[in-house]
């Protein structure tokens, strides 16, 4: 449970980074660092296929295409990075302070925290891939449809800026 | 559900809405498309511990596995395509500032 908690105070901390870093290059890799110690967490808790995907896409895929989509974009001039970090710094200083707070609150009231408990087992069932190709027919139809509809979406968007 | 099983369910929990209220304050006080879209991310990484997490103290990790990675191919088409609206939005602005696109229809 240890390595658990670490796991989740570091989950949360690069959380804060990502959103409180000025340059967006920096909040993308404190995404995909986000991205790979929610895998760890979620490879501890059982559940190792699902783990793989979060790493291979969320840290990876979602990752190029933000760096692509920063690319494409201008890169602000130094004295405009100065007035843009104080208007940051400005905004998030808030955000430790509500995040610090609510986790006492709930800690004090609301929940009652138990940091050294064993991690369960999980009780045997069917497996992954027999559900998702046995059970969830539904859902499967639903990720082609998504699929397709974000291909076709991306060809319209960037179709029209040849324009 | 068992007691253990709740209080790791609560402790976890915690975590959550940490990670939710994160990516919400990136959201609201956010005026670049792309620093919305991080926290939109942050936001659904807390939903996917969270379905996560529950499966787990249930006993149910398959199902939760399963839902997971429905979740993460959704959220992969949401991504291309606002990444695609936000360059097609810089394109037409030249700005990502969502209180610059003054070009928009309605």
């Amino acid at each position: 449970m240890t390595i658990n908690l670490i796991l989740l105070f570091a989950l949360i901390l690069v959380a804060l980074w990502t959103v409180m870093t000025i340059r967006l290059i920096r909040s993308i890799v404190g995404l995909a660092l986000t991205s790979a110690i929610l895998s760890v967490i979620m490879y501890r808790l059982h559940s190792p296929l699902a783990a793989v995907f979060e790493l291979s896409v969320c840290s990876g895929l979602i990752s190029v295409i933000f760096v692509t989509t920063v690319s494409f974009t201008q890169r602000i001039s130094k004295e405009k990075l100065r007035i843009r970090r104080k208007e940051r710094l400005l905004k998030f200083w808030y955000l430790p302070v509500i995040l610090i707070a609510t986790a006492v609150m709930l800690c004090q009231h609301l929940l009652t925290p138990q940091f050294t408990l064993p991690l369960l087992v999980p009780a045997q069932g069917l497996g992954v891939r027999d559900l998702l190709w046995s059970c969830r027919h539904l859902d499967l139809l639903g990720q082609v449809v998504m699929l397709l509809a974000g291909a076709f979406g991306v060809v319209i968007l960037f179709k029209e800026s040849r324009k | 559900m068992s007691q253990s099983a709740l209080q790791l369910f609560c402790t976890f929990g915690i975590f959550i809405i940490l990670l939710l209220i994160t990516g919400a304050y990136c959201m609201f006080v956010s005026f670049n498309l792309i620093r919305v879209l991080i926290g939109f991310e942050i936001l659904i990484k807390a939903v996917t511990l969270l379905i996560i997490c529950a499966g787990y103290v249930c006993g149910r990790t398959a199902l939760a596995q399963a839902i997971v990675i429905t979740l993460i191919v959704i959220e992969i088409v949401v991504m291309v395509v606002a990444g695609g609206v936000a360059l097609w939005a810089y394109r037409h602005n030249k700005t990502i500032d969502p209180r610059k696109l003054s070009n928009l229809k309605g």
